[in-house]
């Protein structure tokens, strides 16, 4: 394996200690810089090669109070020198901007953390905001922790001091300094961030020039203070292959739709309302008009899937993005494409619900909304992502699903996956597969003179109907949300007529399963009796939580569900081959409300709805107990956790 | 930060659809399918005037797409033999918006009704009016529920007393052409379901206009609102209620006078900044409004339409109220995207090969 990049040349008078893995917490006021500053740090990771894992976490106000708890910004990125698969359960090294910053993340430290604050914002007036009553780092209340206090602001403003920026100003590339220590810390290759700055501020070359000061003061700092005394290596991991980039879910939803539209040959239309935590796939697709991709700012949710729904029925591939507030108010649109059998995309990146709910945090609980929230019985194909750069792929099978079959396909990213990323081996082009839209140019019913164009005419295998666009000539027929007589599709109250379509518009949907691979199941022994079956983000957490109890010597299988609805042909037999199945969800059992259902297994759930991801130690701990239960032993994980970290593969 | 967008310099509203040589029918432009609507009904009417108008459009049937929510008017697609899509409440516009941008050579027609348009689907209406898409919103305003049977609409005048409104309606109804006017729209007009020659004048001048056109077709609902529009169709009343809107031309109505015109005519009202109708043998010909209907300043536009009655409809300015030149939202939309399109090289498949392969990459061997 080879790296085009190289660290810098350690100086000899710092020790360099080996590690496998770390996982770093920048945490400030949302004014702060903190997901400028993670983001900065994690494409030096990658760049160097490591695996890695981010998870942002901000507050859904733009600048909260300044100083507030509620106004904490935080950026948490696991790197490793192996293959990892969430963005780590605790942090090793908080790096605090001011006094909120670490109250707020205190309780997520496991002992012997190393905590870096800024002093310089450890003032009363601060210190009151943030709820102490005392400087907490004077007394003994951080004792069980590594604590480095700097002036990371005083020394940025003396660093920048020559290009005579306002104190204000100059105290904002503080988070650079910050980002030049924690890079010599650990060793991070600056060429990207340095490239990145000179990019940014192009048009402010004092901002630029303090910022890029900043950066290297904060770098140089690390060498020279005697408070840092080690610095770290961090291996780059080995990975297949191939060329990398470390992309966000939200970014590779938006590369896998543009994808679509060129490997259907369709010219992409989306139509989209602006939501938390979907934006960004509007914001990204409005960039890529070069590609034929109109993207229609709407008055609101609804006109967004409107105006897909008018622009899918003129043959283009229409798509609405959103998050749950948005798919409540998309429901009766998406009902019309059911009923209208066309093909659309609908996006939805969950957050945390019921209304409002919590806009910049994860969940999974619109699952059962994506799979019955319409009147009447609308199947709707469901598809989720397993990671940021799954969303690629699964962009591309929704596409695959909704043209092939003339159907409205839902696909539920979720805020982690959405803000999250993680290295992406990018895919040859020639390896994706083609989408025929297969548009109907002839007249389908009778011969001759008398044939007719019957928009409900079905093809035999997916039952899919012929999908012909304005334009056509001799097609010329009217859709629309009354019942549809079989085959010729005029509107028709016939009782007889209602019941084969509510059933064949179900049994196409069924008959997507017919293109499904079998399920995947990692199950290295072939006879664990324990099946952790998940979707969604879930994937990171349960792979890892998996890892640890085979770490520690004890068997269980995993399966990840990409198609919800309708599920693998095989998911029935799967389940009912292990003793016990566990379903962990970042909600309260919804998966294992339609497994249940469906294959009358009595699956576990294992359920947390706090708008973070599940963590992998508490996801161990429970399979732990399961294995116990179905193989009658005693089951003991401490030597994976402590010794391993429990990732290792 | 603004952008300089430039001018399409496209005129007509079907200047980028395909046109047909042959002469056409209004038979070719019905369908097969039973025309469902009560006797007597207003839109039976109109149905009529479309399928013969659009003949003389002279384009490609295949390239004519209707659009329509829910509402009895909004059944009109089925009777067309065209494309078309009956949706779904108040949605009509934005179904419309998504075509009318992807496709530039389709000719594109919205049927909408008070409910359906002002009530469910406002907000839908006036941000296809502000966008200024190009396309011919057709608003059915017979002033009642018709299809849920006879409760009142955001057209209903004050006081109705409808099923649920036993004791009468307390809400204040829209005036849809002032509504319109607010709403940045640059075509309005009103036109009335029985006048088929001014309809078709209305209709005509609608397709002509590239941008949103919204033309108010007053029609009368025989079942829950029969004699809504008496007043402007009795004869014997119509010369006082009806206010002749013609571009260039005086605005008189009322009985003949010796020269063979109206003997009433609006005039400016200074004390309001409004419009207010006067006896012309009360004023100087010079007071009398001269109707310009291309006036960037909608404001006489507006003040005109504040003429129609809001209670029982005993008077109503009829014909073009505005309609002015005004870039399209679809036509820009498409630009920027050829625009776009025109500074790319390579094939989509290269590109995206170089899209994906951007930004900070490393190659593990």
């Amino acid at each position: 394996m080879k790296q085009e990049s190289r660290h810098e040349v350690t100086q000899p008078t710092k020790q360099v200690k080996q590690l496998d893995r770390v996982i770093i917490r920048f945490a400030g006021d949302s004014g702060d810089g903190m997901q400028l500053t993670g983001d900065r740090f994690t494409q030096e990771s990658a760049v160097f090669g490591n695996d890695l894992v981010t998870l942002p976490n901000f507050p859904a106000e733009i600048r909260a109070p300044q100083g507030t708890l509620p106004g904490v910004s935080s950026f948490q990125v696991h790197f490793a020198d192996h293959d990892i698969l969430t963005a780590g359960d605790a942090p090793d090294v908080l790096v605090a901007m001011n006094p909120a910053a670490l109250r707020a993340n205190l309780g997520d430290l496991p002992k012997g953390a190393t905590i870096i604050v800024d002093t310089h914002d450890f003032t009363a007036r601060n210190l009151t905001k943030a709820g102490y009553s005392a400087n907490p780092l004077d007394g003994d209340d951080l004792a069980e922790f590594a604590v480095h206090p700097v002036d990371l602001t005083g020394m940025t403003v003396e660093a920048v001091k020559e290009f005579g920026l306002s104190r204000k100003d100059a105290a904002r590339a503080k988070n650079m300094f910050a980002l030049g220590l924690l890079s010599w810390m650990y060793g991070r290759p600056t060429e990207s961030t340095n490239a990145f700055l000179t990019k940014r501020f192009a048009k402010v070359p004092d901002i630029r020039d303090a910022n890029l000061r900043a950066f290297k003061s904060g770098w140089n700092f690390g060498e020279t203070t005697e408070t840092f005394i080690v610095r770290y290596e961090i291996k780059p991991a080995p990975m297949p292959a191939g060329t990398y980039r470390n992309i966000t879910g939200n970014l590779a939803l938006s590369y896998g739709l543009i994808a679509g539209g060129v490997q259907s040959g369709l010219p992409v239309f989306l139509g989209s309302y602006p939501i938390t935590p979907a934006s960004d796939i509007l914001h990204e697709l409005s960039k890529h008009k070069s590609f034929g991709v109109t993207t229609f700012q709407a008055e609101d949710e609804i006109a967004g899937v409107g105006a897909a729904i008018g622009a899918a029925f003129a043959g283009s591939l229409g798509v609405t993005t959103t998050s749950g507030p948005g798919l409540s108010l998309k429901s009766e649109a998406i009902g019309l494409a059911v009923m209208t059998e066309l093909p659309l995309l609908v996006i939805d990146v969950q957050r945390g619900g019921p209304s409002t709910g919590l806009p910049t945090k994860t969940e999974q609980a619109d699952l059962l909304h994506a799979m019955f929230g319409r009147n009447g019985e609308a199947p709707v194909p469901i598809i989720a992502p397993q990671s940021p750069g799954d969303c690629f792929d699964a962009a591309l099978e929704a596409t695959r699903i909704a043209i092939t079959y003339r159907t409205p396909v839902i696909l539920l990213s979720d805020g982690y996956l959405a803000n999250g990323s993680e290295p992406w081996r990018i895919p040859d082009v020639a390896d994706l597969p083609t989408i025929n839209p297969d548009f109907a140019t002839d007249r389908n019913h009778g011969e001759g003179d008398e044939a007719e164009f019957w928009p409900y005419s079905r093809d035999a295998e997916t039952l899919a109907r012929p999908w012909a666009i304005p334009g056509t000539p001799g097609l010329e027929h009217r859709i629309g949300g009354l019942e549809k007589g079989d085959g010729h599709g005029n509107i028709s109250y016939d009782p007889a007529n209602h019941d084969f379509m509510v059933r064949t518009r179900q049994a196409k949907v069924d008959r997507i399963a017919d293109s499904l691979p079998p399920l995947a199941v990692d199950d290295p022994s072939g006879d664990a009796k324990v099946l952790v079956l998940g979707w969604g983000s879930t994937y990171g957490p349960i792979g890892a939580g998996v890892r640890r109890v085979r770490k520690a010597g004890y068997k269980v299988a995993q399966a990840h569900l990409r198609h919800l609805n309708p599920f693998p042909h095989d998911l029935g037999d799967i389940l009912k081959r292990y003793d016990k199945v566990l379903v962990p969800e970042m909600n309260l059992g919804q998966l294992s409300l339609l497994l249940r259902g469906k294959y009358l297994v009595d699956v576990v759930g294992y359920n947390e709805v706090r708008g973070l991801p599940l963590k992998a130690a508490v996801l161990a701990d429970v399979i732990g107990g399961l294995v116990a239960d179905a193989e009658g032993i005693e089951v003991d994980l401490t030597p994976a956790t402590t010794a391993v970290e429990g990732e290792h593969a | 930060m603004t952008a300089d967008l430039g001018l399409p310099g496209l005129r007509s509203g079907v200047e980028l659809v395909p046109t047909h040589d042959e002469p056409q029918t209004g038979k070719e432009y019905t369908s097969d399918q039973e025309v469902r609507w009560c006797p007597g009904c207003g839109d039976y009417a109109v149905l009529k005037a479309v399928q013969n108008f659009l003949p003389d459009l002279g384009l490609r049937r295949e390239n004519i797409v209707f659009i329509s929510g829910i509402g009895c008017s909004s059944r009109f697609p089925y009777y067309l033999d065209t494309y078309g899509m009956h949706s779904i409440h108040g949605r009509a516009p934005t179904m419309a918006t998504g075509i009318a941008t992807a496709r530039a050579d389709l000719s594109v027609w919205v049927v909408t009704g008070d409910g359906d348009a002002l009530s469910i689907g406002g907000n839908h209406l006036i941000h296809a009016l502000r966008r200024n898409v190009n396309m011919t919103i057709l608003l059915f305003n017979n002033r009642i529920y018709g299809l849920t049977k006879g409760q009142y609409s955001p057209t209903s005048e004050t006081g109705k007393v409808t099923k649920s409104t036993p004791m009468g309606s307390v809400d204040f109804p829209f005036n849809p052409v002032s509504l319109a006017l607010g709403a940045e729209a640059s075509f309005v007009a009103r036109t009335i379901d029985s006048d088929r020659k001014h309809l078709t004048a209305v209709l005509s001048a609608a397709a002509a206009h590239r941008g949103t056109s919204l033309v108010e077709i007053y029609q009368n609902c025989p079942i829950f609102n029969d004699g809504a529009f008496d007043a402007i169709k009795n004869p014997d009343t119509k010369a006082d209620a009806i206010i002749p809107l013609v571009h260039g031309q005086q605005i008189r109505f009322g009985a003949l006078g010796e020269d063979g015109r109206g003997t009433r005519a609006l005039s400016r009202d200074r004390s309001t900044g409004g419009v207010k109708t006067v006896e012309v043998s009360d004023v100087d010909d010079a007071d009398i409004l001269v109707h310009d209907a291309h006036s960037p300043d909608p404001s006489t536009a507006f003040a005109i339409s504040r003429l129609t009655d809001s209670g029982y409809l005993n008077q109503s300015p009829i014909g073009i109220f505005r309609q002015v030149e005004r870039p399209t939202y679809d036509d820009q939309a498409r630009a920027q995207i050829a625009t776009a399109q025109d500074a790319a090289t390579g094939d989509p498949t290269t590109r995206l090969a170089g899209l994906i392969n951007a930004g900070d990459t490393w190659t593990v061997i």
